[in-house]
């Protein structure tokens, strides 16, 4: 079996913060690749750099030093609006804290990045309803997130990160705020896409079961540094 | 982002914190109705000028003198002026002539002469004057005590006011009487006649075709109206008439003139010339044109047009203060949109950290917010446009009360043209723009992971 292509390599990236004179290096000197259709987990405590590693890779931050290239393509050189294009169509995030606009239905939530992506109105409408019942959501569509479980919450959050039908799903954290079904539920969805529609993920958490039972592979993050990088199955 | 989708989003996002967003968006419809109001006040009083002066004949009519004589005001002619046409006589056949000039309304006569005026046993000498009908419509009657003249024939006569004192202790008791002028006609005599006048021909020359006799007639007029003001200001002269009639039935009287002697001495007694001449034009931008064309004809000219540009001046300096007046509301109310908007950013930093995560350009952020100021200024100016509409019509109706407790007729102080209300509206939604420049931009450069941190 030919070896999948390789979508992301960060190389040697570092990102330090300056908090007045003291300066903290979040993530330091991490090189990793990520293949097409894989399904990898960033594991590690709290402070250990693996959201700020994410949030470089989903290109929200920059690294300090070292490259992140997605498609041979080093982020950390793109320009502002390449950058906004990049996580327009190329990504899609979910967020520990789901991350919903609270004066928005939950269709018009996951209409948004049609919205920024300047999609033609007639065809938001089955894009949206689409991805609604892919996540099992297709009954909710005009209540706002006040009026859906947290679990819900987070289904839309996926309906609005595969709306735009995107290469790479980031999750940070995505079961953080879930009891244990409902996180299961969600991975369970992130592992169908991988599946069904060949989504390369990367999820950040925190706990070591879940990452085990549903990531292909596990980079273990500690201090900001990469301490272990293993494929689970 | 589309901006129909822009306006969408910003149109929602001022529906969710309604009651701060209406604060501030009326807080600039009140920074607008008090530009408005300032400014239309401005015009409003303008165009009251304007029109008074206008309806007054004074600024739209050219004064014309035969160059034969010397009354009148007449200007220098410049250095560099073409030689003078032959001068001619201000008979009918000029008057028709002048008539047939393009942009002129009206000739008419300036038919003034001092009469005595019998009322009640009572002998007052005075000057009237022939009013022409389209005095009618020049305002200067409005207020008056009475009606104008019946008909353009009618045997009826104005007062002014000082005058019916003379005549009577209550001048309003005076309308519906009658008066009565003693004026000396003046009747051209045929050659026949002329030699059997007074004047032997030794004296008057045996060339003199005919002559011209002056008889005393009496005139029995009904008093129609008391008027206050002295209209003949400017329609037919420079004022300090008493009594005044119908043009066509002071024209009928034939009351001899100081030019008759002239007319007679030429040889032409039977074909009276004027005075002068009034010659109206449709507005007083045509008055050069007219004024020029009159001239090649060979007549005296004179307008009031310059005074109108001094006039123009004067009201520009006072709508310009006005608008410096009411623009301050309008500053301190994009102050209240940069404070609404910066409050909004903080609120909505969150949100600005999702829309740049679902791939929001940094410009995108900044067009809402641009959108969410202009649509604030945008109905504030709406909203500020009929509010100073009232406020204007609120002053136009406490003048009007106030003038008619006064006896004067009420008159309409603010108006609000279309370029006012729309360059109202436009206005605000600048200033709304300028003032939604810094708070978008700082939304703009939000670190949308430092923005998504923030709870």
């Amino acid at each position: 079996m030919p070896a999948a292509p390789t979508l992301i390599q960060a190389e040697s990236v570092f990102r330090e913060y300056r908090l007045g004179e003291t300066v903290i290096r979040a993530v330091d000197d991490v090189s990793l690749t990520v293949e097409k259709g894989e399904f990898l987990a960033l594991l590690g405590s709290s402070g250990s750099g693996k959201s700020t590693l994410l949030s470089m890779m989903a290109g929200l931050d920059r690294p300090t030093s070292g490259a992140i290239r997605v498609r041979n393509r080093n982020l950390a050189e793109l320009e502002p609006d390449e950058l906004a294009r990049y996580r327009r169509e190329t990504v899609g995030m979910v967020f520990q804290s789901f991350n919903l606009l609270p004066r928005m239905t939950l269709e018009e939530n996951v209409e948004l990045p049609l919205r920024l992506a300047e999609v033609d109105r007639h065809d938001r409408e089955s894009r949206v309803a689409e991805a609604l019942a892919r996540v099992r959501l297709g009954a909710r569509t005009r209540h706002r997130p006040s009026e859906l479980s947290g679990g819900e919450q987070q289904r839309g959050a996926l309906a609005r990160a595969l709306v735009n039908r995107p290469a790479i799903l980031f999750a940070d954290e995505p079961t953080g705020n879930l009891d244990s079904v409902n996180g299961e539920q969600i991975l369970l969805l992130l592992r169908e896409f991988q599946d069904s529609l060949g989504m390369t993920i990367i999820m950040v958490t925190h706990e070591r079961p879940l990452a085990q039972k549903f990531a292909n592979r596990i980079a273990l993050l500690s201090d900001g540094r990469l301490v272990s990088d293993g494929a689970q199955r | 982002m589309k901006t129909r989708d822009l306006s969408e989003l910003a149109v929602r996002n001022l529906r969710e914190a309604v009651l701060r967003n209406s604060l501030t968006t009326l807080g600039v419809a009140v920074g607008v109705a008090s530009l408005v109001a300032m400014l239309s006040l401005g015009v409003g009083l303008q165009t009251l000028a304007s029109q008074r002066l206008t309806r007054s004949g004074l600024f739209d009519a050219v004064f014309v003198t035969s160059q034969r004589n010397f009354r009148g005001p007449r200007p220098p002619a410049p250095a560099d002026s073409a030689p003078k046409k032959e001068s001619r006589p201000l008979d009918e056949d000029a008057r028709q002539q002048l008539s047939k000039l393009s942009n002129v309304t009206e000739v008419y006569p300036q038919i003034r002469f001092v009469t005595e005026v019998r009322y009640a046993g009572k002998s007052e000498t005075t000057s009237v004057l022939g009013l022409p009908d389209s005095s009618r419509s020049s305002g200067a009657f409005e207020g008056m005590t009475g009606a104008y003249f019946s008909s353009p024939t009618a045997e009826e006569a104005i007062l002014q006011i000082e005058f019916a004192r003379v005549l009577a202790d209550q001048p309003p008791s005076l309308v519906g009487k009658d008066l009565t002028l003693r004026y000396a006609e003046r009747a051209a005599l045929s050659k026949d006649n002329g030699r059997d006048s007074f004047f032997p021909e030794s004296m008057i020359g045996s060339a003199t075709p005919g002559g011209i006799s002056i008889v005393p007639r009496e005139k029995t007029l009904r008093i129609v109206g008391v008027i206050e003001s002295d209209p003949s200001a400017g329609i037919g002269g420079f004022g300090g008439t008493r009594v005044y009639l119908p043009l066509k039935t002071a024209e009928q009287l034939h009351v001899a003139q100081p030019d008759d002697l002239q007319a007679f001495l030429s040889g032409n007694p039977a074909k009276p010339s004027y005075m002068a001449l009034t010659v109206r034009v449709h507005s007083p931008k045509d008055v050069l044109q007219v004024e020029a064309a009159i001239k090649q004809l060979g007549f005296a000219t004179f307008s009031l047009l310059d005074a109108t540009k001094g006039l123009r001046l004067v009201f520009t300096v006072f709508d310009l203060f006005l608008g410096l007046f009411g623009s301050l509301a309008l500053t301190v109310a994009s102050l209240g949109i940069i404070n609404t908007l910066v409050m909004a950013i903080l609120e909505r930093r969150r949100e600005i950290g999702i829309l740049k995560a679902l791939g929001a350009t940094d410009r995108d952020v900044r067009s809402l917010f641009f959108a969410e100021a202009g649509a604030m200024g945008l109905f504030g100016g709406f909203f500020g446009v009929a509010l100073g509409w009232l406020i204007g019509s609120a002053l136009t109706w406490g003048t009007t009360i106030y003038l008619r407790r006064q006896n004067l007729p009420g008159v309409k102080i603010s108006y609000i043209p279309w370029w006012l209300a729309v360059g109202a509206i436009v206005f605000a939604i600048a200033v709304s723009l300028l003032a939604g420049l810094y708070p978008a931009a700082r939304a703009a450069r939000l670190n949308p992971v430092e923005a998504l941190r923030y709870e």
